[in-house]
Formats: structure tokens, sequence, C-alpha cells
């Protein structure tokens, strides 16, 4: 009998580009740091969640993306989203909307409507809301380069229909830096954008303190090609760009901090995804605690919603997307994720049907419902593994964070397209990877079978939605009162190009139901627009 | 010796979702092709201009949101106007199979929908615009 050696495996990598051990024992946890940095959840530095019992007390929020067409279907999707058990509405606007334009214009043409729902005034929020009690369910606007406009007229709707807006809960996506990098939605160049954001954060702190106008997003930032470092640190670099701009004015951070939450991605491997949030979330509570001299818990809280994700799915055998999906919402539930959204399985090529939306809301009650994922706070920690990695990722996140500083900052970073540019390269090496079978990917480099393109069920588009929305409009603009929105929007344009806070003269001018295209072109009058930088 | 194929990659309409066309622009670039990239938000007007400006042996659309039929009708006159009907035109992306057949109809010579290799595009321009 021959008496080899066992083979030495070959080195791992997880996608951060950290090395993986075979075996990890207590020596690895204390020579990445030790415990000190575990803690209790509820107790900062937070590594093991925000609150002392998390999911034991309440479940994480079940908020599916939705929104399609005119407000009246949207309106019905999200009622039966509400009747099936889902805890919060994520709205999903069409391009024009997201990016300042009117349903009427010509740009808009072929887009009304397609991709979420077309919203020309106010009437169309009070349409998409009408029987959705705002206090009961909280409604996140996936918004950015109009987002000061649609916060003012969510509030104002909510204003109308008689809730107090001071205790009115709710979020925003509202993150521009992140737009430039991925997504695209910007309208107007970086620092008036910026400045946008500010109005939002400095506006909502004082008039409606509950509300969450930024959702910084590290979860574009890796559709971009960000590995799961760049993600968290990007992201933060980000959020340190507002809070910075916000503190100029002189508010103080406790004043607005805890009403900043998150949004990141969820895809590829179980544990590197695990320990980002961990890591993630001490760092971003000594950020706060160490930088900004916060004092409340909350302004030191990582508060997120985790989900997604888009580039981990395959049009190849597309049913598995349904099981990636709930592993991805096992990694949401072990993280510690305030909300969750899951992409659904069809996402890749259509809008999600009524059948594959609740599939992905039925996934997450599984874990709730079923599979103890509530019982007990961060099951997970005290894992070698997991508090190792937890360690080495917040140490390397530290890390990129101090790169971006040093070579200007990142919003000098995005202006001049060098993260862009960064970004897609990496993206690039992936696809070649998974191109070559070197990275591997079920269904698409390795497991497949032969499969006929299908012809798959698409959410339908017509003209002829778009033109009853165009139609709808004519008909609000026709029963205003067209001196009332003159002077609003001569006071939108006054505080924009002064240097006082806009969304007073905002919340003014939709409320009066000037539109959404009326109060950007006021806007971009005195900002300009972006010139996209393009550099390879 | 014949100069490098001129491709261009447009974002048509509104849709921003640019990962796979700067993918797709790396790519051709590496194959050696002479690459311009347009950025988001291009309108068919806008289309038609660059590639004429670029002297675009190929015209490469990359549409994620939905709206990429609606766009090459409106090109397609566009296109004959600047004379560049019989240039190479793809388009790749997010296009289901039920519009590849009305996209020939318009005059696409070629889809790469979402699991096109790079190799696959590569390969059809350099047979066909080659």
């Amino acid at each position: 009998m021959s008496r080899e050696k066992p083979p030495v495996p070959k080195p791992v990598f997880n996608e951060s580009g950290l090395e993986i051990k075979p075996l990890y024992t207590p020596a690895d946890v204390e020579a990445s740091g030790g415990n000190d940095k575990i803690g209790l959840p509820g107790q900062y530095p937070f590594t093991r969640g925000i609150h002392p019992l998390m999911y034991r007390q309440r479940p994480w929020t079940m908020r599916q993306y939705a929104g399609f067409g005119s407000p009246h279907e949207t309106n019905k999707r999200f009622k039966y989203l509400i009747a099936n058990g889902q805890t919060g509405l994520n709205v999903a606007f069409d391009l024009p909307t997201q990016i300042g334009l009117d349903s009427s214009d010509p740009v808009a043409a072929g887009e009304v409507g397609r991709v979420g729902m077309a919203v020309d005034t106010l009437r169309d929020l009070e349409i998409a809301f009408e029987g959705i009690d705002l206090e009961q369910v909280t409604v996140s606007l996936t918004v950015n380069g109009s987002a000061a406009t649609l916060i003012a007229m969510y509030l104002e709707l909510a204003r109308k229909r008689g809730y107090d807006i001071r205790s009115l809960r709710g979020t925003a996506q509202n993150d521009i830096l992140k737009e430039f990098i991925g997504r695209g939605t910007w309208v107007y160049p970086v620092q008036p954008s910026i400045r946008l954001v500010a109005d939002t954060i400095e506006f909502c702190a004082h008039e409606a303190p509950k509300y969450s106008p930024v959702s910084v997003c590290g979860y574009h930032i890796r559709e971009s090609g960000a590995d799961p470092v760049q993600e968290m640190a990007y992201a933060f670099c980000i959020a340190k760009v507002y809070a910075d701009e916000v503190i100029a004015r002189g508010l103080s951070v406790d004043e607005f901090a805890g009403r900043l939450s998150y949004n990141f991605n969820i895809f590829g491997n179980i544990f590197e995804q695990v320990c980002k949030f961990r890591a993630g979330r001490s760092l971003w509570a000594e950020i706060m605690r160490e930088q900004y001299d916060a004092q409340k818990s909350t302004s030191m809280w990582l508060r997120m919603i985790a989900g997604g994700g888009g580039s981990g799915l395959t049009k190849e055998q597309p049913e598995l997307n349904i099981v990636r999906g709930a592993y991805y919402a096992l990694i949401g539930a072990l993280s510690g994720a305030q909300t969750m959204a899951l992409c659904s399985y069809d996402e890749a090529y259509t809008i999600p049907t009524e059948y594959s939306a609740r599939i992905s809301l039925r996934t997450m009650q599984l874990l709730t419902a079923e599979m103890g994922l509530c019982d007990t706070v961060d099951p997970l920690a005290g894992s070698y593994y997991v508090e190792t990695l937890t360690s080495q990722m917040r140490e390397q996140m530290e890390k990129v964070m101090r790169e971006i500083d040093a070579q200007g900052g990142i919003v000098k970073l995005i202006s001049e397209g060098i993260i862009q540019s960064q970004l897609s390269a990496q993206a690039y090496e992936r696809r070649r990877q998974i191109e070559s079978g070197e990275f591997a990917k079920v269904g698409t480099n390795c497991f497949q079978i032969d499969e006929e393109e299908q012809e798959v069920a698409l959410h339908p588009y017509s003209d002829e939605d778009a033109l009853a929305q165009i139609a709808a409009t004519m008909q609000v603009c026709a029963e205003r009162d067209n001196k009332q929105v003159a002077a609003a929007l001569a006071e939108v344009s006054a505080a924009a190009a002064g240097d006082i806070n806009v969304m007073p003269a905002i919340s003014k001018a939709v409320s009066s139901y000037a539109t959404v295209g009326e109060i950007t072109a006021k806007l971009s009058d005195v900002f300009g627009c972006y010139q996209e930088p393009i550099r390879f | 010796m014949r100069s490098a194929i001129r491709v261009l990659i447009a974002k048509p309409g509104l849709d921003g979702h640019d990962q796979g066309a700067k993918i797709v622009v790396r790519a051709l670039m590496d194959a050696g092709f002479d690459v311009t990239y347009s950025g988001l938000r291009q309108t068919p007007q806008q289309v038609a201009q660059l590639a004429h400006e670029t002297g675009a042996d190929v015209i490469g659309l990359s549409s994620m949101a939905g709206s990429h039929l609606s766009f090459c009708r409106k090109l397609k006159p566009i296109l004959a106007e600047y004379g560049l009907q019989e240039k190479l035109w793809i388009v790749g992306g997010s296009i289901p199979a039920q519009d590849h057949t009305p996209l020939k109809e318009t005059g696409v010579d070629g889809i790469f929908p979402a699991g096109t290799t790079l190799q696959e595009i590569v390969t059809f321009i350099t047979e066909r615009a080659g």
C-alpha cells in the first residue's frame, strides 16, 4: 500500500481577494484581532446587529421592488403584495420620471411606464397610494436624479391626507453619487447633485425627522463590477461626502445621521457576504463615533436593505434563480438586514409577474415561518472562520477607503470617470473568467443543458397607456391654478440660484401640481446638465 | 494593410445600465477594433450622427430596459438619411426571443441577447465587416 502524502489543497481566494484557509481555529481569531470587536448585538460596535433582539423582536421588512405602467396599475400591484403579506413597498418609477422628464416629453416616447410607474404630478402619487395606509406600510422610493421632487411629492401626499409628517417613516434612494458609477439616472453635474442630496437631508432633519432621505447604495457599485470589500468601502466614502456637506451647513451629526440608511447587494460566496455585513456594521459605527463624534447610537447604526442580487442570476436555467434567491435571502437573514428585497427569477428579461413576485416574497416568508431564522441573533457569531474573515474584511475596507482618500477622494474619482473605468475593467475581467470557466457559474459554464431560446411571458407595454398618462396629466394641468404654479416655480429657480434649501420651494410647487418636468427644467436652468466622462 | 474595423457602441434611450456595453467595448478593443462608445441616453439622431462622424463600419446598440424595438424602428430611416443603411447593425442586451424576428425585419443584422459570449460578437463582426 502506497503511503502518499495527501495532496496540498489548491489556494482558494474569495472575491475580495482574501485567501481562505481550509481550517480555522481560535488562533486565527486571535491573530486577526481577537474578540474585541464582536461584542453584543445592540451595542457598539454593532458587529452582531444594531438591535439587541433583532428578528426575535421583529422580522426584517419584506419589500419587493414593484411599479409599472400607470399609477392605477401600480396601485393594484401594491395592494396585491400587501394582501400577500408584504410589509413595505418599494416603488419603481419609469425612466422619464427618474430623470425628471414628463411623460409628454419627446425624449420619453416609448419609455413611459415601461420599467416602473410614470409620475408627472402629485395626482399620480395620490392614485398610486389610494387606499394604502402610509403609517401601516413603509414606502421606499427608488429614485435619484429627481429624488428631491419625488420626496417633496411623497411628503405633500402624506400631509394632504392628514398624516403628521413629523412621525412619517419611509425611505428614498436619493444616492446620486452612485448613479454616476452605475445605473445612470443622473441629471445635473456632480456638485449641484450633491447639494440637492444635502438639501433633502437638511430639510427632512427639520421637517420629517423619521423619514430616511438617503439610502446609500453599495448595491449598484457591486453590480458595476466592484468586489464586496469595494462595495462597502465606496458606499462609506459616498455617505461621508453627504454627511460632510450637511455638517458644513451647521447641523450636528446626531441631527441627521440616524436617518441615513444603506442598500447592499447579495450574491456570491455565502460567508464572504455575511462577513461583509458584520465587518461593515462595526466599521461604519467606528467612523461615525471616532471621525464624526456621534453621540447617539442611532447615528452609528448601519441600517440596510439587502438582497438582489441581479448580477448573480442567470438567463440559463432560469428556475435556478429561485434557488439562488433562497440562498441570498438566507444570507440576508444571517447578516442582520433590516429590510430585504429579492430579484425575481424572471427579472433578467422582464418586469416580474405576480407569480414570480410572490415566489420571492414566499422565499423570505419560508425563512421566517419554517426555518428558524428569527429565533436567535447573529447565529454565526463565534465561528472561527466567520470571526476571522469579518476582521480581515474590515481591515480591507479601511485600506480601500484610505486609498480613495489618497487619490483625492471619491468625488474627484467619480467626476473624472476613474472609478467607473476601474470597475468596468473588473467587470470585463470577471466576464472573461466566466467565459473561460475559471470562475464557476452553474448553467453558464458548468452543469449546462441544451436550452432552446424560450419565448417568455413579458410584461406588456402599450403606447395607448402612455397616451392615457399624457392626457391625464394634461387634465391635471388644465385644472390647477397656473398662477400659483408659476410663482412656486419662480421660487424654485431663486432657491436653486441662491444658497438656500430648495426643498420648501419644491414642496410648494408639487403641492400646486407642478410637473416633475417643470421642476427639473428650472433646476437644470441653474445647475446645467451632467456630461458623462468616457474613459476606458 | 486594411485599417481596423470601426465600431460604434451606443446606449439608446434612457436606460442607464451600461455595464454590459462597456464590457463589449473592452472586448472589441482587445480584439483590435477601433471602438467608439457613445455614453448614455442617445437619441436615434445622435446615434446616426455619431456613426457618421466616426466612420463606423458597425453600429452596435446595447439595450437593457426594453425599448430596443421602438428605438430601432425610429433609427432605421435616420440611418438611411445618413447613407448608413448598409453598415453592419447589431443589437445586444436584454432582448427577448419574440423580438428577434421583428428586429431582423427592421434591418438589424445580428442580435446578441444576454448569454452571448464576447467571442461570438467578435467573430460575427470579423466575418461580416472584416
